[in-house]
């Protein structure tokens, strides 16, 4: 069975570590705030220029000047802070982000991510994604394995242009894991009813198959 | 020295002409001059080259210059919020040239701090470096890009004095500090005027030596792009 968007951001939350700086992009990658164990304290950083977001605020307490990177109203907790979009991107930049968890629309074997343009159809822009997966120590991707027509969107190359190259650390989509290493992907999670002839038919990307593969625990 | 002004209108006096470059400070609707928005729409001045992150939606923020059509070419990094935008774009109306996000605001920085260019890894190896110098450092490669200056920007925040000090609040401050030292000429647009000495030293985001004209803008809009809440439990 494909995992469902909710079950994608619960399977990114295990890459949160206690004390962690963590950028979430837009859609799924959002969802993950929802999963942060209990007791664990992962500070969330909002590109536009946010450190410590907390959750979308009651009806009522909605404050225009409080936003985060998708626009949305967001809250502030104790411990926040707020500077400029210049600073928030030297964090960036700078190595101090410990994660970013993005989406994507297409990554290659190499860890190729493209996730912002789609020639002659859309032209919005690529926000604050090329400078996250430039600068951010570690970047997780989150998607779901084919397109509508069913066609792999882990390939051999990407096709889109490219958000960054070589960027990604792990990619999760709705039917298992890579992992990116020096050697290329490595298959190292299923998930739940999902075989790896499954994936093998639905990959267009090479990659090999970790020793141990296990499945993504049922949530 | 005079900087204060009574409104938006006298404030873009004499600055203004076609086919300047400004920079409009604001991430999304949040942080955005309102006021001068709608002074320099109404000048009707023409040909504009406009670096913003964002443009607005269609009928308000820098959306409502497109409509007008006062906008020749958009520096921008996301425009995906705007109908209008898209249409001249594709139909060849309009001029458009993204930069990343965090490259557009150290490009205003580096631009307003005296710094021609720079490197970042930032866009290495897609279709953002073309034509563009890369260099190798510690084995990294790195792409330049040149600072940006521009003859007017226009910023909003939350209080300011006839000193031209400004304090912003929240996450409305985005590129507004920035685009204030960037340009030949910075009008403030703020909620509230004190008097000088009024603001802690200590707090004072843009020092009012960037700050060439300010006023208190009249009822800011502040409009939310995404309402999003919780239940009450």
């Amino acid at each position: 069975m494909p995992m469902t968007r909710e079950q994608l951001a619960q399977r990114a939350s295990d890459e949160l570590r206690d004390g962690f700086y963590v950028n979430l992009g837009i859609g799924i990658p959002t969802l993950v705030a929802n999963y942060i164990p209990e007791g664990m304290d992962v500070m969330l950083q909002s590109e536009n220029g946010m450190l410590g977001l907390g959750p979308f605020p009651f009806a009522g307490e909605e404050d225009p000047d409080l936003i985060n990177a998708g626009k949305q109203t967001v809250t502030a907790i104790p411990g926040t802070s707020f500077f400029s979009s210049a600073d928030s991107f030297g964090m960036i930049r700078g190595g101090h982000i410990d994660l970013a968890i993005l989406g994507a629309m297409e990554v290659s074997e190499q860890g190729d991510l493209a996730n912002w343009m789609i020639p002659g159809k859309m032209v919005k822009g690529m926000g604050g994604a090329m400078d996250l997966v430039a600068g951010v120590k570690r970047v997780v991707v989150v998607m779901e394995h084919t397109n509508r027509a069913g066609e792999s969107k882990v390939l051999s190359a990407c096709r889109l242009p490219l958000t960054g190259k070589a960027c990604v650390d792990l990619i999760i989509t709705d039917l298992c894991v890579f992992e990116v290493s020096e050697k290329g992907l490595v298959l190292i999670e299923l998930a739940p009813d999902v075989t790896q002839e499954e994936i093998q038919s639905k990959t267009e990307a090479k990659y090999s198959t970790a020793s141990v593969v296990k499945t993504i625990r049922h949530w | 020295m005079h900087k204060l002004y009574p409104d938006a209108r006298s404030a873009v006096d004499g600055v203004l002409f076609d086919g300047m470059t400004i920079m409009s400070g604001g991430f999304g609707l949040c942080g955005i001059p309102e006021n001068l928005i709608l002074a320099i729409r109404d000048s009707g001045v023409k040909h504009l080259t406009v670096i913003s992150n964002n443009c607005g939606v269609d009928d308000f923020g820098l959306g409502v210059m497109l409509q007008s059509r006062q906008i020749k070419k958009m520096l921008s990094s996301y425009v995906g919020e705007n109908v209008e935008f898209e249409r001249q774009y594709l139909n060849g109306e309009l001029e458009l040239e993204f930069n990343p996000q965090g490259t557009l605001a150290e490009r205003i920085r580096a631009g307003g701090a005296g710094i021609p260019a720079f490197y970042t890894r930032t866009g290495y190896g897609t279709l953002v470096a073309s034509g563009k110098e890369t260099r190798e450092f510690d084995g990294e490669m790195y792409v330049m890009e040149t600072g940006l200056r521009a003859d007017l920007s226009i910023v909003k925040a939350w209080k300011g004095d006839r000193s031209g000090n400004l304090i912003y609040r929240k996450t409305a401050r985005n590129f507004n500090p920035m685009m204030a030292t960037a340009a030949a000429i910075c009008i403030a647009e703020v909620e509230e005027i004190v008097e000088v000495g009024d603001l802690d030293p200590d707090q004072i985001h843009t020092p009012g030596i960037y700050v060439k004209r300010i006023f208190e803008g009249r009822n800011h809009e502040k409009r939310i792009e995404r309402r999003t809440t919780r239940p009450k439990e």
